[in-house]
């Protein structure tokens, strides 16, 4: 674990720019797919639209930023708590009238697609046109504003997953994790030992909310270009859930291994591809179904109890 | 501690609990018991909040319960466990009873010291670590009960504990309720189709038939009333 950080925190001094962008996006979605985890994983509650928090933060943080020069700082704040009233509203729809299962998943993809049209007639954020923060000069470090080199959106990126991590990690060891677990292993039962199920579930989706808002605060000032068809859709909402699938729904360690293995092999077989001078368009995705489709036959809880299994790690 | 008073619970015109009274007083242990589907898990659910009664009330340690959510009676000081064994599969023995033991212990510390002890009481602490899925029938039965006694209820409801037991492990099972009211003063209400146990257990006996309760009384006195007999051997018709 230690050397896993050193090696993390020296990486930028050994690798070139694009190694170094590969892994601030394994990073991007290790730390997304923590965030889905907390409510898929541990409570058991699946959502299929997350896509939702990480535009809504996204589009937040740009705003302020775009229209009043407001930097992601003071944003992140805003765009949590959008997103967790997001969540909240979405939730108690759904918890209050027992939607559960797959009609909750559909629910979730219901409200990331209302978002959606919804953002593509607010002229205000660019409408479909898509809003465009301001790139500045790459190479100095403007922290208050989140502008500058990669290396400072790599170390970011390392810091949250890492503190995605550590919450996840102390969010399961107590009270609330056992709680999310009897809700995701059987509702009824939790429900006769005491626990409001309710306000557990609620605290799930509150909580993976805000932490998605996060990544998309950084989204929007990293790739400094947002739209709304692109951001909000289903696409994106699969493919954020990837690593934690395939690495292990409800694992501490799953959706970091699992963000690791698909970027890393879906990276390396375009490239592989394209020094051969194969472009194809859409591999990744192939690629992506091929992955899933593997581990689903044979690990069907994902890779990382197998992995952990041969290295006796209790994670 | 427990009044069940006049308490009606239908299901689509389906009358399945009819003015059902009896009390459970504290400290003692009780059963129900009837022929299938005379009703007696549905006075259990309405009990433990799964179901608001159509009419009657239910009053706990003189408050009314009924009509409250299931983690609310829990809440109150009543714990139970259900026919139809529901284990948190994918968690290990002792992570399933410390879920029941967070009731009462908001530290994981604490509420594994509360559970280690009660697995202790069931003769499941070598099975700690287990996972739940992995179980016999015996074990979960018995894993059933730990869970609802983390909770630390004052008064337990178990719902056909008993039944797919081999009458060793029954007498075992019945041997720790009667530590657990003996020494702890816990009070019992038991649903039971097996007769040994009941007999051995119950002071007090409630005999539930089409959803009314028909006899009250000690074992001896229930087993030997004519209404009992006839719900559940027939009429006797002269030849």
């Amino acid at each position: 674990m230690g050397l896993l950080a050193i090696l993390l925190i020296a990486l930028p001094a050994a690798v070139g720019p694009y190694a170094l962008s590969v892994a601030t996006l394994i990073l991007y979605f290790a730390y997304t797919g923590q965030a889905w985890n907390v409510m898929m994983g541990f409570a058991g509650q699946l959502s299929l639209g997350h896509s939702l928090y990480v535009g809504v933060g996204a589009y937040t943080a740009g705003a302020l930023f775009f229209h009043y020069g407001i930097g992601p700082w003071a944003g992140l704040w805003l765009a949590m708590l959008l997103c967790v009233a997001f969540g909240l509203v979405i939730g108690f729809l759904a918890f209050r009238f027992g939607i559960s299962g797959v009609y909750f998943a559909l629910l979730t993809i219901a409200f990331a697609e209302f978002t959606r049209i919804g953002f593509d007639h607010l002229d205000w954020l660019g409408g479909p046109g898509g809003m465009f923060l301001k790139v500045a000069q790459r190479d100095t470090w403007d922290v208050l504003n989140f502008r500058g080199p990669p290396l400072m959106y790599y170390y970011s990126m390392l810091f949250l997953t890492a503190l995605a991590f550590l919450i996840c990690t102390l969010l399961l060891k107590s009270r609330a994790g056992y709680y999310w677990q009897a809700i995701r292993e059987n509702e009824e039962a939790a429900q006769a030992l005491g626990i409001n199920t309710f306000r557990w579930k609620m605290l799930a989706v509150a909580i993976s909310a805000a932490m998605t808002a996060v990544s998309g605060v950084f989204f929007a000032f990293y790739y400094n270009n947002l739209f709304p068809h692109e951001i909000f859709s289903m696409n994106r909402s699969i493919e954020l859930i990837l690593g934690p699938v395939i690495g292990g729904i409800g694992t501490l360690f799953g959706p970091i291994f699992g963000a690791a293995v698909l970027t890393l092999l879906s990276d390396g077989i375009t490239e592989a591809l394209a020094a051969l001078g194969w472009e194809i368009p859409g591999i990744k995705q192939v690629f992506y179904g091929l992955v899933l489709l593997i581990v689903v036959m044979f690990l069907p809880h994902g890779i990382w109890p197998a992995v952990a299994k041969k290295l006796k790690i209790h994670a | 501690m427990l009044e069940v008073r006049h308490v009606s619970k239908s299901f689509r015109g389906l009358r399945a609990v009819h003015a059902a009274s009896f009390e459970v007083p504290e400290g003692s242990i009780n059963g129900l018991i009837g022929p299938n589907g005379a009703g007696k898990t549905t006075i259990f659910n309405v009990i433990a909040g799964v179901y608001a009664p159509d009419a009657g009330e239910i009053v706990f340690e003189k408050k009314r319960i009924d009509g409250l959510r299931p983690d609310q009676v829990c809440a109150a000081g009543i714990g139970r466990t259900f026919q139809l064994v529901k284990p948190f599969a994918g968690l290990t023995v002792l992570d399933n009873v410390m879920v029941g033991a967070f009731l009462r212990e908001r530290t994981a510390a604490g509420a594994r010291v509360l559970s280690n002890s009660i697995l202790k009481k069931l003769d499941l602490d070598a099975k700690a670590a287990l996972p739940a899925s992995s179980l016999t029938l015996p074990d979960r039965k018995r894993l059933e009960v730990a869970r609802a006694l983390a909770t630390r209820p004052r008064l337990l409801l178990l719902d056909e504990v008993m039944a797919g037991l081999r009458p060793t492990e029954c007498d075992q099972m019945v041997e720790v309720f009667r530590d657990l009211n003996r020494r702890e003063g816990l009070t019992i209400l038991l649903i039971e189709h097996v007769m040994r146990a009941v007999m051995a257990l119950a002071r007090h006996i409630g005999v539930l038939h089409h959803g009314e309760v028909i006899a009250r009384g000690t074992p001896e006195q229930v087993v030997r009333d004519p209404a009992v007999l006839e719900c559940y051997l027939g009429e006797e018709t002269p030849v």
